[in-house]
């Protein structure tokens, strides 16, 4: 460790929300004061005793968790090197880490009295997820999805729909998440009252890097807890896969301050970095503004945002979380691209292997894991996300590997 | 001194001086560098002032305008299409100055493609091209240090938009720092969408008014002369944008290219809306 390095790596954001040089509140004026009232929510929700006991109860109650730490026996064997753990937030109420966050904002939404939310999705897993805690709290809502994202993620179009949601198709730009997010801003700019957005991952204009941060660091909190019982020590490296960065800043963040601990986010490489079709902002993009904060895009040189490209459709969006750029430049953590092909080869793997069927995304984990497990000894230990299951994606990998359904 | 680089706030100023001598509120007209190709955008531009425009906004061309409807988003995207970008934005304002030294030009977009730029050069770039000032629309007065300062030293206006959400609490926060002109968007939403009643426009006046001398323009929903004579009633001006770029989109042809009848149909819109304000107050 230099002596540059801070104190703690948990300490940030800012007052004013910046990570380092990243970060901050780029949005236009008619939602400067909404941002600022969240703020000021979020931190009394925060000292409040009961806003803890009722998001407790729900994440326990109506999420399921706290979901397992499960070793990956098969897995690890067959690499031959490190022990490798899942944490498993695939068997969350949903599916996926999404859910963990959608609670925590969804009540505090209803602490500020708002009567409506919006939503933007990828994948479309945000979209079930805010769909549902719409739906159990009584409050309708909106969700944006790229025409493109609609298409490819068809069963999560009509779960949401199922759910009560309205899902709104975006054909502006290029059809997917930077789009449905441009959208949700928009709407959000024409309703200022009464509505409240999701944001679904750890980036936006401040207080969203930090709030979604701190609902999603259940994942860490846990699986630090949970390691402890099952090896007595804290693992080696915590690894997870890094689209906007939420299921990686939730289980990263506790383990920071962890110096033994390695920390590695896996970016998405679509086609491969070199061919320019791909999502990998940290690899292969430079500091930017867009979407309310500083951070790491992928765009030309006039500052024109590029889209992105990665076969997972939650994977496939031109930024990244703040938080995750400033512990890049900072070098405490590392970001590796995996491509398309090399994910689809790690989600057979562990689907023969584990009969767990993981989703596209933390597939670019588990590809990852395959490179570096079987160079590490059998004493070192993995600790890996498993954000979210994978048979929303089994249409998309059937067409990737040529099979008809 | 060359009249190119006269600083901004000067050029404002004089044509804010020359409106209240005159009597009358101004037209600021919105359009987007580049649109529908550079060419056309930089005819279009020099033939705004002829056509009634007293103020010029200029867009840069942007691949996420979030704070924009369809019709400037649709504009940005037609620029970028067309090859669009910052240093033919620059270059453009640069070929109006030669011809034009009096009619202010502000440009207005995101920050993204500044700060990719560069801010000391883009500023420097921006002031030898003859640009009076900038409204960059994801810049709230907490990233102040981002552009605000470094603009306003630069001795260009920093131009702020105020919003039916800024309260009394808001506008001291916001009128500080900024030059020129305070630029009202009377709806909260997006650019093009409905627009304010009289009302609503006099009460917010009131209350701009008790936190700045500097004169407000006043848009967002300004579709047609009567609307814009309407608005100049109260305002100092009032600012036309979608209406104008729907103009330039209805003109072009099936390929989405540009017609001789482009720039008529622009300038004609312009007179129409010059004529409204012109006489709202007689």
């Amino acid at each position: 460790m230099t002596s540059s390095a801070p104190n703690s790596f948990r300490a940030l954001p800012d007052p004013d929300g910046h990570f380092g040089n990243f970060g901050g509140r780029f949005v236009a004026e008619t939602l400067m004061p909404l941002i600022l009232e969240l703020e000021q929510a979020y931190k009394d929700a925060k000292a409040d005793p009961a806003f803890k006991k009722e998001m407790d109860y729900y994440l326990r109650h109506y999420v399921g968790r706290e979901n397992p730490l499960y070793f990956a026996e098969r897995l690890t064997e067959e690499l031959g090197g490190a022990k490798i753990y899942f944490k498993r937030e695939d068997l969350n109420h949903t599916g996926a880490h999404k859910i963990n966050n959608c609670i925590g904002q969804i009540l505090l939404a209803k602490r500020m009295g708002k009567t409506r939310i919006i939503a933007e999705t990828g994948a479309g897993q945000h979209g079930v997820a805010t769909a549902t805690v719409c739906a159990r709290f009584g409050l309708p809502c909106t969700v944006y999805m790229g025409s493109k994202d609609i298409e490819r993620q068809s069963p999560n179009v009509f779960r949401m729909r199922l759910l009560g949601a309205e899902v709104k198709p975006v054909v502006s730009g290029s059809n997917s998440l930077k789009d449905a997010m441009n959208e949700a801003l928009r709407d959000w700019v024409t309703n200022v009252e009464d509505t409240f957005y999701i944001i679904g991952t750890a980036a936006g204009p401040h207080p969203y890097p930090e709030m979604v941060r701190d609902f999603q660091s259940v994942i860490g909190n846990e699986a630090r807890r949970q390691i402890m019982e099952a090896e007595n020590r804290l693992p080696d490296q915590v690894i997870a896969s890094v689209g906007g960065g939420s299921n990686a800043i939730g289980l990263f963040h506790p383990f920071l301050d962890d110096k033994g601990v390695e920390v590695v986010g896996v970016e998405a490489a679509g086609h491969g970095v070199h061919t320019g079709k791909h999502a990998a902002s940290l690899s292969a993009g430079k500091p930017g503004v867009l979407h309310g904060n500083r951070t790491y895009l992928l765009m030309d040189d006039d500052g024109q945002i590029k889209e992105a490209d990665s076969i997972s459709a939650g994977l496939d969006y031109p930024g990244i979380g703040p938080e995750h750029s400033w512990l890049k430049d900072i070098g405490r953590a590392r970001y590796e691209p995996i491509t398309d092909k090399e994910a689809l080869a790690a989600f057979k793997l562990c689907s023969e292997l584990e009969g767990i069927i993981p989703a596209l995304e933390c597939s670019h984990a588990i590809a990852q894991i395959m490179k570096e497990a079987p160079k590490m000894g059998k004493d070192k230990i993995i600790l890996m996300c498993l954000s979210g299951r994978g048979d929303k994606d089994i249409f998309t990998v059937a067409e990737a590997l040529g099979v008809e359904l | 001194m060359s009249d190119a680089i006269i600083g901004g706030q000067d050029r404002i100023a004089k044509r804010f001086a020359k409106l209240k001598e005159e009597g009358r509120a101004g037209l600021v007209t919105f359009i987007t560098a580049g649109d529908p190709d550079p060419e056309t955008s930089f005819e279009i531009l020099k033939q705004l002032p002829d056509a009634g425009a007293d103020i010029i906004e200029l867009g840069m061309p942007f691949t996420d305008p979030m704070a924009d409807g369809p019709a400037i988003q649709e504009a940005s995207l037609r620029a970028l299409a067309a090859g669009m970008h910052m240093r033919k934005t620059l270059s453009i304002v640069r070929g109006f100055r030669d011809q034009d030294h009096d009619t202010p030009i502000i440009l207005m977009g995101y920050y993204n493609p500044i700060y990719i730029y560069g801010v000391a050069e883009f500023l420097e770039d921006a002031r030898n091209a003859g640009v009076d000032g900038l409204i960059v629309v994801d810049l709230p007065p907490e990233e102040d240090a981002e552009l605000c300062i470094p603009t306003v030293e630069k001795g260009l206006s920093f131009i702020r938009l105020t919003t039916p959400t800024s309260d009394d609490k808001r506008l001291p926060k916001l009128v500080q720092n900024t030059s020129g002109f305070v630029y009202y968007v009377s709806v909260a939403g997006v650019t093009g969408a409905g627009s304010a009643s009289n009302e609503q426009i006099v009460e917010a006046m009131g209350r701009l008014r008790r936190h700045t001398d500097l004169p407000i323009a006043v848009g967002f929903g300004i579709k047609t002369a009567a609307q814009a004579a309407d608005v100049a009633k109260q305002a100092d001006a009032a600012v036309v944008g979608s209406a104008i770029v729907s103009k330039i989109a209805e003109s072009l042809d099936e390929n989405g290219k540009a017609t001789d009848k482009t720039a008529s149909m622009v300038t004609g819109l312009v007179r129409e809306l010059a004529n409204g304000v012109r006489n709202a107050r007689k």
